[in-house]
């Protein structure tokens, strides 16, 4: 605890600028032990509860701090299927919720997660998945995001045979196609994949079209909805169609293929003045990969007011402070904005040139337009970064029958079970958009509860 | 224990040495009874006493001149006997009575002569005395045909059969019938009377021709007063002053010996006089019962006293014939272990010995016309100073004893010698006794590793956190592992992760009627020392009775056991019981199970086998283990009923076993010694050191043996020291007989299916083990009622005074419906005829009964201890001080906690600090850690803390476990008396830790006049505690509160005390429940801390508390955020919430609801309750008292004080010279009271005021003595003198015309200077045990001290002119000792753990001692000071000085600071 808080070695902006090459490095073996030897083994763990998996960080902190990296590893395994994701491009809920905190200087959990992960891959502690047992039922996962995987792997350590389907042509889901090169680097989906084991992976699966959602339903004891939540929430606003304007996941998805498939990218946005529409997460990613790309100038406009800095009372400790952040893409270069409401965009021959819009406040709680500080925002690309509105559920509901919630999402059960029997579903399908974290632990959850299903059947 | 009455008392004799009868003897008697009015106690009827009695040599003449005029004809030669008996009033019962005693007579073959009514005067008994008075008659007997060596036998052997057959044939259902005397030597006089009264009541007493020589008297303190005639003493061959802890051990032996008792001195047998050890009467009584047996068994009665409470022998300083004796009787009787003063007596010889430790006092005199008189206090007779040849005590184990028959005095080691010397002890034990070193090596099975290992670590429960917290710390550190805060997990019977058949015990300790022990600091009198195998018949002496295997301790591990299992030595046959039973067996295995295996032990030992080792090794994935202390008492318990159990010694090999607790359990139920293997294989796999962990095993069994006051484990060894929570009556009758469980709750099937589930975790499911949860918050672990939602949403509430906030913490806390954790979750309020909420009185009238809980400053920071203070005097509630003092400039402002606190360590407790108080808290105990102490590393210890401790920066502070002026109730009674007198206006408050008995020591709490009983459950929090204390002592208090209640309303006290209660109130819920139960005030510590920032990092032992609350690194305070604002909020919401109820309850006041039992109820069972809660059977907590209604159920006035007759009346009146006497006590304290208060701290100018007393003085002379007064005093004194000693000067010195060397002859008694912080001491003569324990300032020059001087000392200066005994300095952090070491024996008594001797040699400390010591003759006239002054440079060379390391070590530092800024 006397020991400051350091988070491992993050490349220089220039050097990173450059390349597509993760950000952050793994904590060498001395800072990882000593950061980790920051916990305090509080007697009331309030990161295991800010932790949507409940990993149990003390336990596996301390194994750290005392050097046994394999104790550390069983004990992350226990909770968590994918560390290696999560020590990467978790915003760590866990660390809000550390007691130290308290004084702005949180264990660095998620480092200390990423560590014992590659460390796990180095060691060959990592090993494909090998049930003692085989059941004989069959369960079908549709989608390869992290909840669909979680979901997988439970299933499958508890010997169920598991085929997943994935729309796409590789594997991975919203892990591989969402997230930059730069925040999550493909290789470590890749050698995840590798340790799979007895899971069937069917990419290019249309589910819905071929196979059917009824031909699953036939042929599987069970069936895990991971789809995720693609539907991007749109801008209905006048301009929406000029070319120039993309929707976030279009262009990460893009150059996430450009990179793979060693192709050029569909939206190069190298000499451009762009705007960026969402101050989230999302939003991040396409400033850090339009950086890269060379834009000219990047802005990033968030909709509401900036939140405080330090700290904000209405959000206290342990829970998850509403605070002003700045991201590693943000920290490489681009402009920031906030409280300002895009009305509008315009452009000439149908290509976008600026974008309109009006400051924003806050009062009794609705934003409103402040008056008279309408501006013109010169642009030549702007992406759109403003979250999702649900599952592509139409087949779904059109062959089986499942039926959503109010939100647009898919509708389950305590046990995440649809109004279908036998038909289950995890991860942002079911809770909207969220945290990767979220949707490991839905996948572990929802596969709990098809292991029950399936036992009692 | 089990039984319901503990008495303490004041105890004494006076004896012609010649044998001269005389009635100057029997009105001496009295006389010292009226003099220990005061050590002995009423209840609610002031004019009944505890008890009071006289025994006395038979008086022939006066009996024959009684019978002569009632036409009895009495025969010659003393041949007759005469019993004084108790009788039923009712006539057809009296007259059923009397012809069973009469046929016995008979029987017996001797004749009865006629009966005589006792003349009485009733009107001299309190009207709840005359209530259950029985009639008294006088049975004349003529003795025949039996030699005169056999008549008291045979007189023994008739009350045996008449009392058995009265309660066969329920002659005398009320229980009126008992034989006060039946002998024809001795006779006693005994009721339930005040002291003073007991003359006045026997009309004999008042006959002139009434003689004898030796008159035993006894006064009785018991703790409740259900009234017993019977129970007052003497009884037949002792009086008591103490109390045994040991006594279900020492009964349950005596039963398990039964068929191996045989003695031809008995006609027709023993059996028929069973039971030996009366069921249902108090210690004392069984006591004698056992006395008794051993003397007409043939034993002398010193002889059956050095059986009974044998000195410590085990340390290796007895003489080689003694330590022999010893060690041979332990194989025939276990030690009867306790504080106890002793006096034994029969027709011609009177004595008195000491238990081990010392722990009550005795005082002797002997005088120059041949009397010795001894007592619990000096001065209970008037003996001109002339008259007196000689003054002493009896130190620890000590033995005195006058032969009248003789005339002489009989010396300890005379006495001792005889006894020891009468067989060849040794050489029969060297014959027949083995040690487990001598005997042949033999392969141990192959430690368990890898799969194996860790598949029976899942089988037998062990979690990751057993490992890592309890396993690991103890191998590698040698010591138990500490923790901090409360437990706030589910009791056993509650918790759904199928716990160890131990965690549904909970240990017992000892509170107010005995003194727990420090293992540590007086280790000289613990034992850890064991035996196994058969025992021999307690009436023979033969070398065949020792057949023993000794082992050093009882934890042995698999090669001892190896070794065990093939000796070959001597008459040595043991055997291994499986305790393993087929899986495949199905439902109902474990009851067939435990059928079978005692079955097999049974027939083991009519096979002949003597060691049953019961092992669960053979346990498989097919294969369950029987719960290994469920197998192991059931055994027990098997072969005590079949009273075979002493015919072999019982091992235990388990893997269950893991921490200090488990061990416990084990010896505590029987077994000889314990192997656990799976812990030990488990030690050498992770690499650490297993002797380390034995020994943090041993050191924490020794703990928990202490904590109840015991000091062997022999005598621990079957003591049965616990109580169960959650096990079915029906398997503890069978399996744990006489252990309390008072709820009811699992049965075999239960526990059958939670062994069947610890059994699957081996061999089926993951290979992790569980991640455990206990002891930490872990998600998947153990509830714990501070979680993170309960702390963030308090904290949140608190913070943001959010109403709805905290409804929702209140219902994140009591929401039990889910997972159970307390009892109170199992009851329901009763709501009905709700009224407006505005009729309910106010918040802040409800605050004012809301206190945090004692928490040192020291071990929080100053910030958080006042904080707290300044919140709840906002409310006008009231903050705890702790045991750590307060700083000055706290006094007088909103900086002041209104409870000070005065606990073991007595840090800072001045008389300045006493009358700063509203309320005088005396700490019995904590919850949680009950019967231990604490101590304060260096490291904590700043130069504030230092300050206000009147301590050293960086020297430890340690608290002893016991307060070491409460040895005894009586004690507690002294202590409130000296607080009351220092501060009337203060209420007194004793805390205690609910245990079963907790209502009994409470009345007796009332009865010593205190104004508030606390009652603490084991829930409480703490800054540092063992973790098996912290989970495994102390019981819910919601069992205590209700006993408590139930048992002072019972008693007609409840309405001249208050009860508090706290340990893990959290929400108005709570305090609800609490009140409907009998509380009026409420404690919430840990809540309030929360309130201000905790977040239960339970790191407060460590010093790294980062919210700056426990701790007091300078850095981490400023991180503390917490603000009276968020004390007041807190207290407030709770206060409002609670309102909220009583508008529900449909009354407008807390007051009205106190004590409403009825208007609880068991909580309905609804769907997802754990199986196992259904089962608890509550009436033990739901039971209203029973007493007519109009008995007060809460408090109504206060208790009736007068300190009218205190002495110090007389000098605020401006006298200055006074006699004084032995009840005459706290001089000097009262008017310290009035000084202090006036003039603060300093007092008044030295050399104020001087105040002459002559005589002896009453206990606490000088207690808390204020500067500028000195109290010269020319007689003696008794125990603590200088009681917390705050400036003033004692002088004593011995009477004028005093003709005893002053030098050899006790001037002064026990706990001198107890927690002394400033002042002088000088004392003409000898002192007695725990000479300036815990002295902080103090200097004193003595010419001689006891057993344990300067004990715990942490500053001032100690000079000793003389001896020492045992164990000097142990404890001792600070300050200076320097002794004059004229026979060079100083350093074989001086306890070197802490301190190191050096030379008088520094000019500094010459001239000091010189000074000194020509002050102690200058002031007391010291001839031996004198001499000493004379001959300086020659003497000054064997003058050794004692010097703490610690402290030395920081002096110099600091002075090396001091030198370096010049």
């Amino acid at each position: 605890m006397r020991l400051p808080r350091a988070l491992p070695h993050r490349r220089p902006i220039a050097e990173r600028l450059g390349d597509w090459h993760e950000v952050e490095h793994t904590a060498p073996d001395a800072d990882a032990r000593a950061q980790a030897g920051r916990c305090m083994d509080c007697g009331v763990p309030f990161c295991t509860n800010g932790c949507p998996l409940g990993n149990p960080i003390p336990d596996f902190a301390a194994a750290v701090a005392r050097g046994r990296w394999d104790l550390a590893y069983q004990r992350l395994a226990a909770t968590n299927d994918f560390p290696d994701f999560t020590g990467r491009i978790c915003p760590a809920p866990c660390e809000a919720a550390c007691v130290l905190a308290l004084d702005d200087a949180p264990v660095t959990i998620e480092a200390t997660e990423r560590a014992i992960a590659d460390r796990a891959f180095a060691e060959g502690w990592v090993t494909p998945i090998a049930p003692a047992r085989h059941t004989g039922k069959r369960v079908a996962v549709v989608g390869s995001g992290p909840a669909g995987l979680a979901a997988a792997v439970q299933l499958a350590e508890r010997g169920h045979g598991v085929v997943i389907f994935e729309a796409s042509a590789r594997a991975g889901g919203l892990l591989r196609y969402g997230i930059p090169d730069f925040k999550l680097d493909k290789s470590v989906i890749d050698r995840r994949l590798a340790m799979l084991g007895p899971i069937e992976i069917v990419t290019n699966a249309q589910v819905g079209i071929a196979p059917t959602w009824t031909a699953l339903r036939d042929e599987f004891d069970a069936i895990v909805i991971a789809i995720g939540a693609q539907k991007p929430r749109e801008l209905a606003i006048a301009g929406r169609d000029l070319d120039g304007v993309i929707v976030a996941m279009d262009y990460l998805v893009d150059q996430n293929e450009a990179l793979a498939d060693g192709r050029a990218t569909r939206f190069d946005l190298r000499g451009k003045h762009v705007v960026i529409l969402g101050g989230g997460d999302t939003g991040s990613d396409c400033l850090g990969t339009a950086l890269r790309q060379g834009a000219a100038q990047v802005t990033q406009i968030e909709l509401v007011p900036p939140p405080p800095i330090g700290r904000n009372p209405a959000t206290p400790w342990p829970a998850w402070p509403i605070v002003f952040r700045t991201s590693s893409s943000q920290e490489e270069g681009g402009a920031r904005a906030f409280g300002f409401r895009t009305t509008g965009f315009a452009g000439t021959n149908g290509r976008l040139s600026a974008l309109h819009g009006i400051e924003v406040a806050r009062e009794a709680g609705r934003l409103v337009d402040v008056p008279g500080t309408e501006r013109v925002m010169p642009a030549d690309a702007v992406v759109l970064a403003l979250g999702f509105t649900g599952a592509n559920a139409d087949a779904l509901i059109a062959q089986l029958g499942v039926k959503l919630d109010g939100y647009g999402n898919i509708a389950v059960d305590a046990r995440y079970e649809t109004n279908i029997t036998g038909v289950f579903c995890a991860g942002d399908a079911q809770r909207g958009a969220s945290l990767v974290v979220w949707a490991i632990a839905e996948g572990r959850a929802a596969a709990h509860h098809v292991d029950s299903f399936l036992a009692a059947s | 224990m089990g039984n319901d009455f503990r008495d303490a008392c004041g105890v004494g004799f006076v004896a012609d040495i010649h044998g001269r009868r005389s009635r100057s003897i029997v009105e001496q008697g009295l006389e010292i009874l009226r003099r220990l009015s005061h050590r002995a106690a009423t209840g609610s009827d002031p004019e009944t006493g505890d008890g009071a009695g006289i025994a006395l040599q038979l008086p022939e003449q006066f009996l024959r001149d009684e019978g002569a005029r009632l036409g009895l004809e009495l025969p010659p030669n003393r041949r007759f006997a005469v019993g004084n008996v108790f009788l039923p009033p009712d006539p057809g019962m009296r007259v059923a009575c009397e012809q069973i005693l009469e046929a016995a007579i008979d029987e017996e073959g001797q004749r009865v002569i006629g009966w005589r009514d006792v003349p009485i005067d009733p009107s001299v008994v309190g009207p709840i005395g005359r209530d259950v008075m029985p009639v008294f008659r006088q049975v004349f007997v003529r003795m025949r045909r039996v030699p005169p060596s056999a008549w008291e036998r045979t007189l023994f052997v008739i009350r045996k059969l008449a009392e058995n057959r009265i309660r066969e044939r329920h002659a005398d259902p009320t229980g009126y019938f008992h034989v006060a005397s039946l002998s024809t030597e001795t006779i006693i006089y005994k009721g339930l009377l005040l002291p003073a009264r007991l003359g006045e009541f026997f009309l004999d007493l008042k006959e002139p021709a009434l003689a004898s020589s030796i008159a035993v008297v006894h006064s009785r303190f018991s703790t409740n007063t259900f009234p017993t005639w019977d129970l007052a003493q003497p009884f037949r061959y002792i009086a008591h002053n103490g109390e045994i802890n040991t006594l279900r051990g020492n009964a349950n032996w005596m039963q398990a010996r039964r068929s191996g008792l045989r003695s031809a001195k008995f006609s027709g047998g023993i059996e028929r006089l069973m039971p030996i050890i009366v069921p249902g009467k108090s210690d004392s009584a069984q006591f004698d019962n056992m006395a008794e047996l051993l003397v007409l068994g043939g034993r002398s009665l010193p002889h059956a006293m050095m059986m009974m409470i044998p000195e410590a022998w085990e340390s290796g300083t007895l003489a080689d014939d003694r330590a022999s004796f010893y060690r041979y009787a332990a194989s025939l009787v276990e030690p009867w272990d306790g504080p106890a003063a002793i006096v034994f007596f029969d027709g011609q010889l009177v004595g008195a010995t000491l238990d081990r430790n010392g722990l009550r006092p005795a005082r002797w005199t002997i005088t120059t016309d041949d009397r010795v008189i001894l007592a619990s206090e000096a001065g209970v007779i008037d003996v001109p100073p002339e008259l007196v040849r000689a003054k002493g005590r009896l130190t620890p184990g000590m033995m005195f004893v006058i032969d009248t028959a003789e005339g002489r005095i009989v010396d300890d080691a005379e006495l001792k010698h005889d006894v020891a010397s009468r067989f060849p002890y040794r050489r029969w034990l060297a014959k027949n006794v083995f040690h487990l070193a001598d005997l042949d090596s033999a392969e141990p099975p192959m430690p368990l590793a890898g799969d194996e290992l860790q598949a029976r670590q899942r089988a037998f429960g062990y979690t990751d956190e057993d490992l890592e917290l309890i396993v690991a710390p103890m191998a590698e550190t040698g010591k138990e592992p500490v923790g901090s805060m409360g437990t706030d997990t589910p009791l056993a019977v509650l918790s759904q992760h199928a716990p160890n058949v131990s965690a549904y015990f909970h240990q017992l300790f000892a509170q107010v009627t005995n003194p727990p022990i420090d293992p540590i600091r007086e280790a000289l009198v613990m034992s850890l020392e064991t035996s196994v195998g058969p025992d021999g018949n307690t009436f023979e002496e033969t070398p065949e009775q020792c057949h023993q295997l000794r082992l050093r301790g009882p934890i042995i591990d698999s090669a001892d056991l190896a070794k065990i299992r093939g000796v070959r030595e001597g008459v040595f046959d043991p055997v291994t019981l499986s305790i393993t039973w087929p899986r495949s067996y199905g439902d109902g295995w474990l009851a067939k199970a435990l059928g079978e295996l005692c079955k097999a032990a049974v027939r083991a030992i009519d096979d002949g086998r003597n060691i049953l080792i019961l092992s669960d090794r053979g346990v498989t994935a097919d294969r369950v283990p029987i719960p290994a202390l469920l197998a192991l008492s059931a055994v027990q318990q098997h072969l005590v009923r079949e009273g075979i159990r002493m015919q072999a010694g019982l091992l235990v090999e388990t893997a269950e076993v893991r921490e200090v607790h488990d061990v416990a359990l084990l010896i505590g139920f029987g077994a000889a010694a314990v192997n656990p293997y799976l812990a030990l294989d488990t030690v050498s796999a992770l690499g650490l050191d297993r002797e380390k962990y034995i020994h943090a095993l041993e050191d924490g069994l020794l703990k928990v043996m202490s904590k109840m006051g015991i000091t062997t484990v022999q005598s621990y060894r079957g003591a049965q020291m616990f109580e169960a929570v959650g096990i079915d009556r029906d398997v503890i009758e069978a399996h744990f007989t006489g252990t309390p469980s008072r709820l009811g709750g699992v049965g075999l099937a239960d526990l059958e299916t939670e062994a069947n589930a610890r059994h699957a975790r081996g061999w089926q499911g993951p290979r992790e083990l569980p991640i455990g949860g206990t002891y930490r918050w872990r998600r998947t672990g153990e509830l714990h009622k501070w979680n993170p939602a309960t702390i963030a949403t308090l904290q949140d509430a608190v913070r943001r005074a959010d109403a709805t906030r905290f409804a929702e913490f209140e219902r994140l806390c009591d929401d039990e419906e889910r997972a159970l954790v307390t009892l109170r979750g199992l009851l329901d309020v009763q709501y009905g005829d709700p009224i407006a909420l505005d009729d309910v009185e106010p918040a802040s009238s409800i605050v004012k009964r809301f206190v945090t809980g004692a928490m040192s400053f020291g071990s929080i920071s100053a910030e958080a201890h006042e904080t707290l203070a300044i919140g709840m005097n906002r409310l006008g509630a009231r903050s705890n001080s702790g045991e750590g003092g307060e700083e000055l400039h706290r006094f007088d402002n909103e900086r002041r906690s209104a409870i000070k606190q005065v606990a073991s360590g007595r840090f800072g407790v001045t008389a300045h600090y006493l009358v700063s108080a509203d309320d005088l808290q005396i700490k019995i105990a904590q919850g949680a850690k009950p019967g231990e102490g604490g101590q304060l590393p260096g490291a904590k210890v700043d130069d504030r803390i230092a300050k206000v401790r009147c301590s050293t920066p960086g020297v430890t502070l340690i608290s002893p476990p016991p307060h070491h002026d409460i040895y005894s109730i009586e004690d507690l009674a002294q202590l409130i008396y000296d607080l009351t007198a220092v501060n009337p206006r203060a209420r007194v408050s004793v805390k205690l830790v609910s245990e079963v008995g907790v209502g009994t020591i409470a009345a007796g709490v009332a009865k010593a006049r205190a104004g508030c009983v606390v009652i603490a459950g084991f829930e409480g929090g703490t800054g540092a505690a063992p973790l098996s204390s912290l989970k495994r002592a102390g019981l819910p208090w919601e069992l205590g509160l209700a006993e408590a209640q139930q048992v002072l309303v019972e008693n007609r006290l409840r309405d001249r005390v208050r009860l508090q209660v706290d340990g893990g109130l959290r929400t108005s819920r709570d305090v609800v429940i609490a009140a409907l139960l009998g509380a009026e005030e409420f404690g919430m510590a840990t809540a309030s801390l929360v309130a201000t920032g905790c977040v239960m990092l339970r790191k407060c032992h460590l010093n790294t508390c980062s919210v700056g609350i426990a701790t007091q690194d300078p850095e981490l305070r400023t991180r503390y955020t917490g603000k009276p604002e968020d004390v007041v909020t807190y207290f407030t919401f709770v206060a409002e919430a609670v309102r909220a109820h009583l508008a529900r309850l449909g009354v407008r006041s807390l007051d009205e609801i106190v004590g409403r039992v009825d208007k609880l109820r068991a909580r309905k069972r609804s769907l997802g309750w754990h199986a196992k809660a259904s089962k608890l059977d509550l009436s033990a907590i739901l039971q209203a008292p029973v007493a007519p209604a109009d008995v007060p159920r809460r408090f109504v006035r206060a208790q009736p004080w007068s300190l009218d007759d205190h002495v110090d009346h007389r000098i605020l009146a401006g006298e200055t010279a006074l006699p004084i006497d032995n009840s005459k006590r706290a001089a000097g304290t009262l008017l310290s009271g009035e000084l202090v208060r006036k003039h603060g701290a300093a007092g008044l100018p030295d050399g104020s005021l001087t105040v002459r007393f002559t005589g002896s003085a009453g206990q606490s002379f000088g207690a808390f003595l204020a500067p500028g007064v000195t109290l010269e005093l020319a007689g003696e004194a008794n125990d603590y003198i200088g009681k917390g000693l705050s400036g003033g000067r004692i002088v004593v010195k011995p009477p004028p015309g005093a003709r005893f060397v002053a030098e050899d002859n006790v001037i002064v008694g026990n706990v001198a200077l107890y927690g002394a912080t400033a002042g002088d001491l000088f004392a003409n003569g000898l002192a007695g045990e725990r000479f300036a324990v815990r002295n902080s300032g103090a200097r004193a020059v003595v010419e001689g001290v006891g057993a344990h001087g300067c004990e715990y000392m942490t500053g001032g200066v100690v000079i000793v002119l003389g001896a020492v005994g045992k164990n000097f300095a142990a404890g001792m952090s600070g300050g200076t000792a320097y002794v004059f070491d004229a026979s060079q024996t100083f350093r074989a008594s001086c306890n070197v753990e802490l301190v190191e001797l050096e030379p008088l040699s520094l000019d500094s400390d010459v001239w000091l001692v010189h000074g000194l010591i020509a002050d102690h003759a200058r002031l007391t006239g010291s001839a031996r000071a004198t001499k000493l002054l004379d001959n300086w440079d020659h003497v000054r060379p064997r003058f050794i000085k004692v010097m703490p390391t610690e402290y030395k070590r920081v002096l110099e530092q600091r002075r090396a600071r001091l030198l370096g800024v010049a």
